[in-house]
């Protein structure tokens, strides 16, 4: 197992390399001088200059690669246009609010998800089963930002239950999340419905039934356990999204995210917290995906870990 | 003797012979996969609600009551009506037909994002499968790069470096679907590269460009179509997404994204201004899904989960 988690954080190095070079050749593409972005417009070629060698913009780019490498990895992700405070100072004033959504979100996602997969299952071809089906599909379709809005109109603006917008209580949390995790709920459901279907037709759940053993301790002490397994995965994955689906959430629900910060500053052109925010965001999924593939293959031991 | 008999052997029978058509193998297939896929009731109402909205883009010139971009102030945020079916904007403007309108757009990033998703997925996939060794591992992990930018937030990278627009979104959305198409192709091109026919085709002289484009890829399409469907639904998510959060069209665009975006001012006047574009984005994006899984159970059985 020591073996599969050290290769596995070897595994994870160039992947994280690769983000790096992608952001930093996004950021190349960007029209203008970052220079002149940077000193302002009534700046001199003096001052533009000394800012292009502070930076080090007039080294070749591979150099400018290396340092910005450098620099991340010591946590320096620079220092943002708009408030001249260092980046990596804006995300992490931001961060903790976007990881409460965030976790909150994907409690909706697992808790509604696996209830409606084990109903689903356990009744197959009911009534309940065929609409929560039809609902899960509904809800991998609809637009998360549109859900949000819908949400707001009928608990905050008509019936008048949760805060239309903001962040701080509880009731805040609710509508976000809920706007947040179903997508991933209505996944997560499909998943549990199909891998519980395949566990409950295995030998030993016919031979447990034939033993007399409760319906109910062979569904959640027999059946689920092994049913998790692939939904782990789903789980895994839905959280990549999630992460992305922050963006459009917080901008619906005006949290002051990390989603947010993004936005705000691709428009006001801050190129710096752009790039610092998407780094930052993507070691996150990339870190968790190993924490799931990690976990995954130690609970199902039958997977060879070499 | 013996002449007698090839006299007779060549005498025409006396009875004629019945005149069947042989089929060409390949219709057989398509008529089995038709024959599988009109079982699946989902499946045929996901492809009349693609064929309903293929039908309003195509026709909106000829049934949208107005001119999606025409202003009419003293008639601003109108709820739904005789007049107008859906209702007025903030401008006056037809509700109704800038979604005729929209459904263009969104069709259309829909089917240019995924193709340019699909063509470069596809020729990395089959590259990276038939070569394997470094190829395949430099593609790989290439793949893995792309895939460790969570949902939107690769498109929204390089939105914020080439500027918004909706060009700029189809670039982005296509990229953004680049792995996938590049996954499923390298998975399918492992398997086929292995089959006989392959080595008997290279044994007799093939060059690697005819096996790769000639008989590898027409034996791999099965799951790209697929996913092709599926992606669509992705796509056309994402797009309405980017224009949401001001990324991709610009107002007085008739894009139901933006759309959304500017009747979330007006959520508490006058509803309706965000309730019809986000029906016609979940309504259009539920159809592909629909779809794009009856597609997969009829074509690719072993995809179904």
């Amino acid at each position: 197992m020591f073996v599969f988690i050290a290769r596995r954080i070897f595994q994870m190095i160039p992947v994280l390399l690769g983000v790096t070079l992608v952001v930093f050749l996004i950021m190349q593409m960007v029209p203008g001088d970052p220079a002149v972005l940077l000193a302002g417009e009534s700046a001199s070629d003096e001052q533009v200059q000394q800012i292009r060698s502070q930076l080090g913009l007039d080294e070749p780019v591979v150099t400018q690669y290396f340092t910005y490498v450098k620099n991340v990895a010591q946590g320096d992700l620079g220092t943002s246009i708009r408030t001249n405070r260092p980046v990596i100072d804006e995300i992490l004033t931001r961060l903790p609010i976007t990881i409460e959504l965030a976790f909150w979100s994907i409690l909706v996602t697992i808790v509604l998800g696996l209830l409606a997969g084990i109903i689903s299952a356990t009744k197959q071809y009911s009534f309940s089963d065929i609409s929560l089906m039809v609902v899960a599909l509904l809800g991998v379709s609809l637009p998360n930002f549109w859900l949000g809005l819908m949400l707001i109109l009928y608990f905050s603006v008509k019936i008048q239950i949760f805060p239309v917008s903001g962040w701080g209580t509880f009731m805040h949390v609710i509508l976000p999340a809920l706007t947040l995790g179903t997508g991933g709920a209505a996944i997560v459901a499909r998943m549990t419905r199909s891998s519980m279907l395949e566990v409950i037709r295995q030998d030993y759940i016919r031979t447990a039934k034939a033993k007399g053993v409760k319906e109910r301790i062979i569904v959640y002490k027999h059946a689920l356990k092994n049913a998790l397994i692939p939904v782990i995965t789903v789980v895994g994955l839905q959280f990549g999204a999630l992460l992305g689906g922050t963006v459009l959430t917080e901008t619906v629900f005006a949290i002051n995210g990390i989603g947010r910060l993004i936005i705000d500053a691709i428009r006001m052109r801050d190129m710096p917290v752009v790039q610092g925010t998407i780094l930052v965001v993507s070691i996150i999924f990339v870190l968790v995906n190993m924490i799931v593939d990690i976990s995954y293959r130690f609970l199902n031991k039958r997977i060879d870990l070499n | 003797m013996s002449n007698q008999a090839v006299k007779m052997d060549n005498q025409p029978s006396l009875q004629a012979p019945k005149k069947i058509k042989p089929s060409h193998p390949k219709v057989e297939r398509w008529k089995a996969f038709y024959k599988q896929l009109k079982k699946n009731k989902m499946a045929m109402a996901g492809g009349a609600i693609i064929l309903f909205y293929l039908i309003l883009a195509v026709a909106a010139p000829v049934i949208a009551p107005y001119d999606p971009l025409a202003i009419d102030l003293g008639n601003k945020l109108a709820t739904p009506s005789w007049e107008h079916w859906m209702g007025t904007d903030d401008k006056g403007r037809d509700i109704l037909s800038r979604i005729l309108y929209g459904a263009q757009l969104s069709l259309g990033v829909g089917v240019v994002s995924v193709s340019i998703g699909a063509f470069f997925g596809i020729i990395l996939g089959l590259f990276a499968g038939y070569y394997g060794k470094w190829i395949d591992t430099f593609i790989s992990r290439f793949i893995d790069v792309l895939l460790a930018f969570p949902g939107i937030l690769l498109a929204l990278a390089i939105i914020s470096a080439l500027g918004p627009s909706m060009i700029n979104v189809m670039i982005a959305v296509g990229i953004f679907s680049i792995p996938t198409f590049a996954r499923i192709v390298r998975g399918s091109t492992l398997s086929v590269k292995k089959m006989e026919y392959v080595d008997a085709i290279r044994s007799l002289g093939a060059n690697d460009f005819k096996i790769i484009f000639v008989h590898i890829l027409p034996n791999i399409l099965s799951p790209v179509i697929v996913q092709g469907t599926l992606r669509l639904a992705t796509a056309i998510l994402t797009a309405a997404g980017l224009s949401f959060l001001g990324m991709g069209a610009q107002p007085p665009t008739p894009e139901w994204g933006a759309m959304l975006s500017s009747g979330r001012n007006f959520l508490w006047q006058a509803p309706h201004l965000a309730t019809f574009p986000g029906l016609a984005i979940a309504t259009i994006v539920l159809g592909f899904n629909l779809f794009g899984d009856g597609l997969r159970d009829a074509l690719d059985p072993r995809l179904k989960q």
